[in-house]
């Protein structure tokens, strides 16, 4: 209403108002940043709409059916856990370590590693065939986080040590998992010439909802595991280290500011290979829980870039551990309900317009937006 | 003040948000935007709250109410030009020939843990027969038909089934590979070379059968001729595909043949001089000159028999493998209505015979992969593969060697004429 007015009395002269950014001097307060989030995601599925309508579909169908098969049945809501379970457990890796301002690129390395660690025990064999499912579970576990924080170790170790760039570490990194995998699917646990493990025996498998059918008939068909638990009790276990433990204020402190850590004496080479070694763990721990409670074997297609969403989820959820369950629900709905649309260029590129809605809106946390009278000035 | 601003700022963009929402739920009534959507558009209003089927490029897709819903999973999107696409027009040659059947597709699906949900949600949503057009949808397909016993599921190209409602089903390219391999190499002999270059994707039984194939139709044309094999480890990737081409030619290779999805073998020859490629799935993807043929995919045909079958109650589940007489694979320019292309109707005329002659008898049903893989067959070790008047089975086709079951001879070698290496497996 008000803007018709304005524009009305403007007529004739020159618009008398001017928009200036200007830095913020004090902080911003606490309710903007997660309004900004939401605010970004509105903006992006507007844009969304847009290229849909453009595309030919009726936006507003579009939207609903997506929400409708993300949300709507209790098989649909296990479809999406399912997919935010991996999301979880790498959006923790990159929170903790982006926490610090370690910028760990390498979750989807780390997470193909935590895979063949995972696999090992199966196919090496670790464990014998017929040991007890619990046995094989955390072995496998155990072992999915030990590969991935040796992932996580190693560009972790070289930034303390020589200030190797992790970004341009973590990333390299990934290309040697993914092929370090390769060699195994293809060369040594090869399944009958085929690029792919034989699969694993059943008291490997992490147990699905679906396993307690013939106790509870709601649950048949219901793909949910054991990773969800795992993944919510990581999510929990980092929210308290980062808030309440004098390490949680280590970290946060070397992010906010490290000199001011060194100064107090912060051990701070010795926090980014913990730090890095935790984040591999935890993108490892993502990678053995796919491959035990979805793929049931190690194959070369474990990962449709479940590490890069990861970044993408630790930003939008602002490196909460708590905010990036919500956030990978969010991404796992998208994932899922994205397929619905086809072609499928269009749900890729909305969730592409997500990412670049949130990253601007950052801008707005730096800078204050004021509306300046011509006439004032 | 700096609150004030920040709210004016927000207040604007809702009311954009809600001036620009606003003319949504009647959208029908709009003009479409292109030409092409308009008779597809025309009644979709009362459709509205049953999803809309399809518009334009975009689709949902969903069930139909009173027909047989068939669906379809593909590894690629539906117009990559090469293995998806084929199953792209097989899709609408199925949906215009077949009344009362109503497709959807959902592509760019990943093998592998992504893959499983999709199967499962399109059985929720009832689709009665669903398609899964990628090697490694074969355990999730499994394990979803479990689930759904009522639903049919057809695997493009595994070695799973169970029996009742899960088969797989593939077909005889290795004839039209063995007609390619004739025509590279009397397109080399003619041309006075000798090298002739294959881009295969994966050491599966598969690529050794396609290119033994090859290389034994090369061997028929042109004796003194061999085969260099390169390894690209996809099925689609346009610019690795294009690189493994290069490097064939650039080693001297005069017809290059690819085993992916994309045209790149013939585009990289149409960046040279007096070099050919053959490209392989769709028949549509062999468009420029330097291309000499292309053995590719009719689906068409064969998922409407199938779907007949299981409307009728009467397919069986297993494991089908189609001859070329069902007209399910071809030959670019050697079909019905098709034009050989330049560097093919140039050749000697008595190898061209050879070719027509083979391809009238392969769908006449005279001519089969098993007179492909006839004795003799000496690999590139000098050992004979399968002896004088000896034939190979499917058993031996399908596999490399005898933990899959029935098979003597398997799969796992290279034909005489091939100087690659026989990879490890």
């Amino acid at each position: 209403m008000s803007k018709v007015e304005v524009k009305e009395s403007a007529r004739g002269l020159a618009f008398p108002y001017r928009i200036k950014f200007e830095d913020r001097v004090e902080n911003p307060p606490r309710w903007l940043s997660p309004l900004l989030s939401i605010v970004a995601v509105v903006i992006a599925l507007l844009l969304g709409a847009l290229v849909i309508k453009i595309a030919g579909g009726q936006p507003w169908a579009v939207y609903n059916h997506i929400a409708k098969y993300s949300f709507g049945s209790l098989g649909v809501i296990s479809d999406t856990m399912v997919k935010a379970t991996p999301l979880i457990l790498v959006g923790l890796a990159c929170s903790i370590a982006f926490r610090m301002k370690l910028w760990n690129i390498g979750a989807e390395g780390q997470f193909f590693l935590g895979a063949f660690g995972a696999s090992m025990v199966v196919l090496l064999p670790v464990l014998p065939e017929d040991a007890p499912k619990w046995l094989f579970i955390s072995t496998m576990a155990v072992f999915g986080m030990l590969f991935g924080a040796l992932w996580g170790f190693i560009p972790g170790l070289l930034k303390a040590r020589y200030n190797v760039n992790e970004i341009i570490s973590t990333l390299m990194m990934n290309y040697i998992a993914i092929e370090w995998n390769n060699y195994f699917i293809y060369a040594v646990w090869t399944d009958k010439g085929f690029q792919m493990s034989r699969m694993f025996q059943r008291n490997a498998w992490l147990p699905r909802l679906s396993d307690f059918a013939k106790r509870w008939k709601v649950f048949s068909g219901l793909t949910t595991h054991m990773g969800l638990l795992f993944a919510i009790g990581a999510a929990i276990i980092l929210w308290f280290i980062l808030a309440k433990t004098q390490w949680g204020y280590e970290i946060r402190l070397i992010g906010d500011n490290p000199r001011a850590a060194e100064y107090a004496g912060v051990k701070i080479g010795r926090n980014i290979v913990l730090v890095m070694m935790v984040s591999g763990a935890l993108a490892g721990l993502a990678g053995m829980s796919e491959i035990s409670g979805v793929v049931h074997r190690l194959q070369g297609a474990i990962s449709p870039g479940y590490g890069y969403t990861g970044i993408i989820i630790a930003w939008l959820a602002k490196l909460n551990p708590l905010a990036v369950i919500l956030a990978s629900i969010l991404f796992g709905a998208l994932i899922l309900a994205g397929r619905e649309v086809q072609p499928s260029g269009i749900p890729t590129l909305i969730q592409g317009v997500i990412m670049v809605s949130l990253i601007a809106s950052d801008f707005f946390l730096r800078k204050r937006v004021r509306v300046i009278r011509r006439v004032e000035e | 003040m700096k609150k004030k601003s920040l709210w004016l700022a927000i207040s604007l963009m809702l009311i954009a948000a809600f001036v620009f929402t606003a003319c949504q739920p009647a959208p029908a009534t709009e003009a479409p935007k292109e030409g092409e959507t308009v008779s597809e558009e025309a009644a979709p209003a009362e459709e509205e709250q049953a999803a809309p089927a399809e518009e334009g490029g975009l689709q949902i897709p969903e069930i139909e109410d009173g027909k047989f819903n068939v669906a379809f999973v593909m590894l690629s999107t539906h117009d990559d030009g090469g293995w998806s696409q084929a199953q792209y027009d097989g899709m609408n040659y199925l949906q215009e020939n077949v009344d009362g059947v109503h497709t959807a597709y959902v592509e760019s699906v990943a093998e592998g843990a992504d893959s499983e949900q999709v199967f499962r949600a399109l059985s929720r949503k009832g689709f009665d027969l669903i398609f899964g057009g990628s090697f490694g949808y074969m355990d999730s397909m499994e394990v979803v038909a479990e689930e759904f016993p009522d639903i049919g599921y057809i695997h493009i190209s595994g070695y799973k089934s169970n029996t009742t409602n899960f088969g797989n089903m593939f077909g005889e390219m290795e004839v039209m590979k063995y007609m390619a391999g004739m025509i590279a190499g009397s397109r080399a002999k003619a041309d006075g070379e000798t090298i002739i270059g294959g881009m295969a994707t994966f050491p599966i039984p598969e690529e050794f059968r396609l290119f033994n194939a090859y290389a034994l139709g090369i061997q028929k044309t042109c004796p003194e001729c061999t085969l260099d094999i390169r390894w690209i480890n996809t099925w689609h990737d346009p610019i690795i595909e294009r690189e493994a081409a290069d490097s064939l030619f650039d080693a001297g290779a005069h017809v290059v043949m690819t085993g992916a999805d994309t045209p790149a073998s013939a585009l990289a020859a149409a960046d040279r001089e007096g070099v050919y490629g053959i490209t392989y799935d769709w028949s549509g993807s062999c468009t420029v000159p330097e291309c000499l043929t292309a053995p590719y995919w009719n689906w068409g045909p064969v998922f409407t028999e199938i779907t007949e079958e299981v409307m009728a109650g009467t397919y069986e589940y297993g494991w089908q493998y189609f001859d070329a007489s069902t007209g399910g694979v071809g030959l670019y320019g050697f079909m019905e209505g098709q034009e050989m292309q330049p560097g093919v109707a140039s050749l000697p005329e008595e190898d061209l015979q050879l070719v027509k002659d083979t391809m009238a008898a392969a769908l006449a049903g005279e001519f089969n992969r098993f007179d492909v893989f006839a004795g003799p067959i000496i690999d590139n070790q000098g050992n004979v593969v399968v002896p004088e008047g000896e034939r190979m089975t499917q058993g031996d086709i399908d596999q490399f060697a005898p933990p899959l079951g029935e098979a003597t001879y398997g799969m796992y070698w290279w034909n005489q004429n091939i100087t690659a290496e026989l990879p490890d497996l």
